[in-house]
């Protein structure tokens, strides 16, 4: 190969066909697989075979620091400097749950956030799909099926006949 | 149910609806009005900012607030944007979490009305600080005072909730409005557009792997922001229900609080869905269906305000407590009656024409009828603080409250505080979701092809 490929994409026209391309690119052993849609389609991760993502883990991270930084700085607050407001005690968890039930949920939203990102690898404003001819139409109305030119099944002549055996509007490599 | 799973025309195309919606922001096709609507707003910020010079170089004394009344306008107006910022979220989130779909169409502008009306609720209690330069103490650092804000108060709470309140909401529209902005970096041809697309977009490329991602982060983001608005509305019934003020003191106000909130937030969001739809012809997509479901949120939150107004009278009288039972009758015929029946009146007569499903369907009338309960829950909140403060345990500590001329210039000065931000982000970004409308047609299509 003269130049470095990303992998080969194909277009189709409707979520069942890619549902059913991809299916077929899964029995036909390819394995580097990944899909380009406008919306999230149902069902293509499972067929697609990704682990869940662990979105929940980090958001449930986020909220114990939250919770934790709350308390801690509230705890710390009235023992550094005690304030005897009518006898009343100086350590209320009652009074102390609204701050720390606030950022528990701002500590969690954000680290989700972020945490999706950083998963996703975003920002990256750059990356080789773009310089696909119709890929501006993955964020319009088609869907794209993406095979990386990692798979070890990989050979880019046979890649792109098993591609428009599948019903693909268009195919094409994606220089990388 | 039919009307219902086939909210949206599936006689249009995805492609159709990423245009149009994408179109709004990269060729704007209403320059004319916004111009107008804009020049109107401008006044209002300007108003506002002259009204906010004049406070900071002689003081909250400009204001009509004195001692028994020393909360009025700046905090009744501070509870009355939060309360209507808060309905963005419910619509956005809660009914995500409850799979109803129909808020695919409302959930961006009503999302983008809840930042811009939470940073007017904001500004409110800054602005009634008297010294609004030591803001910062609200906040624990190490001062050379060796004090620490109190963390036991409300009001320190309220800081807290409101902040959170702001960021999470600001997290929650960019994570749904990341998609979007791909679209609309994908259709921009011209390079201003093509940066600041690129750039919000953060090179969102739709990857299956990134939804994935996405969709987790999204709905549980929901699923904390639902809580929040509890929460917070919650938290601000505190500033009142925790002081022992007669006409404050009482465990009906967080519900009390968060219901009127979400009914006057849904009255805001009917009025800004009508007029978006009109203004740019988007009867698409925003159909006469989502105007009957609005009505009959708005009639449901208007019913459950109602039973927190036969409640608080119920405390009020079933507590024996002679204070409580005098401010109960200072509201009804006191110097201030006018608010109480004012706020009965307009809240609740206009809204039992939403039982009809004509009227529901109607956009005019649908406004009319949200104006009316935004000037109703205005009354309301003005009721609750001045009624309740006016005439207190000691008689020679009664007075009255009468709003200055700064008092309304400041409240008709967020109104723009709203506005301006709300048409620039008319004019930068699509108003209506656009992958989630199309994700819809495409399970409306769907449904329809498989019976």
């Amino acid at each position: 190969m003269a130049k470095e490929l990303y992998g080969a994409l194909a277009e189709f026209k409707t979520p069942e066909d890619l549902l059913v391309a991809t299916r077929k690119a899964r029995q036909a052993g390819y394995r580097d697989l990944d899909a380009f849609t406008p919306f999230p389609v149902e069902g293509l991760d499972r067929i697609l075979r990704f682990p869940r993502p662990t979105i929940p883990f980090v958001g449930l991270g986020g909220a114990i620091a939250g919770a934790g930084t709350a308390l801690a700085m509230q705890f710390f607050t009235n023992y550094d400097d005690p304030l005897n407001v009518g006898g009343r005690p100086i350590y209320p968890i009652s009074a102390f749950m609204v701050v720390t039930f606030e950022l528990t949920i701002l500590f969690s939203a954000l680290a989700m956030l972020v945490g999706m990102l950083w998963q996703n690898g975003l920002p990256r404003l750059s990356y080789p799909v773009f310089d696909a001819g119709r890929f501006h139409r993955a964020s319009k109305d088609r869907f794209f099926l993406c095979v990386s030119a990692h798979d070890a099944k990989f050979e880019a002549g046979e890649i792109l006949a098993f591609l428009r055996g599948t019903g693909a509007l268009s195919v094409e490599l994606v220089p990388g | 149910m039919s009307e219902q799973s086939d909210i949206l025309p599936t006689r249009q195309s995805m492609g159709g609806i990423a245009d149009q919606l994408t179109g709004i922001p990269l060729h704007f096709p209403e320059e004319r009005r916004w111009v107008i609507a804009m020049a109107v707003a401008s006044a209002l910020l300007l108003l506002l900012m002259v009204s906010v010079v004049e406070l900071f170089t002689r003081g909250v004394g400009i204001w009509g607030i004195n001692i028994p009344v020393n909360w009025a306008f700046a905090i009744h107006n501070y509870v009355w944007w939060l309360g209507i910022g808060h309905a963005g979220t419910l619509i956005s989130a809660l009914l995500l979490l409850t799979g109803s779909e129909w808020r695919n169409s409302l959930n961006r502008f009503a999302e983008t009305m809840t930042l811009f009306a939470v940073v007017c609720a904001g500004i409110y209690p800054i602005l009634h600080l008297g010294r609004p330069w030591y803001v910062y103490w609200m906040f624990p650092y190490p001062a050379t005072m060796g004090v620490w804000p109190q963390f036991r108060s409300p009001l320190e709470w309220d800081i807290w909730a409101v902040l959170t309140y702001l960021t999470v909401s600001l997290a929650f529209w960019y994570t749904g409005l990341i998609p979007d902005l791909a679209a609309a970096r994908d259709r921009a041809t011209r390079r201003g557009w093509q940066v600041f697309f690129g750039i919000t977009a953060l090179g969102w490329r739709g990857s299956a792997r990134h939804w994935q991602r996405w969709q987790q982060a999204y709905r549980l983001t929901a699923g904390l922001a639902v809580p929040l608005v509890v929460s917070v509305h919650s938290e601000v019934s505190l500033l009142f229900a925790v002081g022992q003020i007669p006409g404050w003191h009482s465990t009906i106000f967080p519900p009390y609080f968060v219901l009127g909130a979400a009914f006057s937030g849904f009255a805001v969001v009917s009025i800004i869905a009508v007029a978006l739809r009109s203004w740019f012809g988007l009867g698409n997509l925003v159909t006469d269906d989502h105007l009957d479901l609005l009505g009959k949120v708005l009639l449901a939150s208007g019913l459950m305000t109602g039973y927190g107004y036969v409640f608080e009278v119920f405390d009020a009288v079933y507590s024996g407590e002679a204070h409580e039972i005098q401010t109960l009758a200072d509201r009804f015929t006191g110097a201030y009656a006018w608010t109480y029946w004012g706020a009965v009146i307009f809240n609740f007569i206009p809204l039992q024409a939403l039982w009809w499903r004509a009227v529901r369907r109607t956009g005019w009338m649908l406004v009319l009828i949200s104006v009316a309960v935004v000037v109703g829950m205005w009354l309301e909140r003005y009721m609750i603080l001045v009624t309740s403060l006016y005439r207190d345990f000691l008689v020679s500590s009664w007075s009255h409250f009468t709003p200055s001329f700064w008092d309304w210039s400041t409240y008709l000065g967020t109104i723009g505080l709203f506005l301006v931000p709300f048409l620039i982000a008319i004019r930068l970004v699509p108003m209506i979701s656009i992958f989630e409308s199309k994700e819809l047609l495409h399970e409306e299509k769907e449904e329809q092809q498989h019976g």
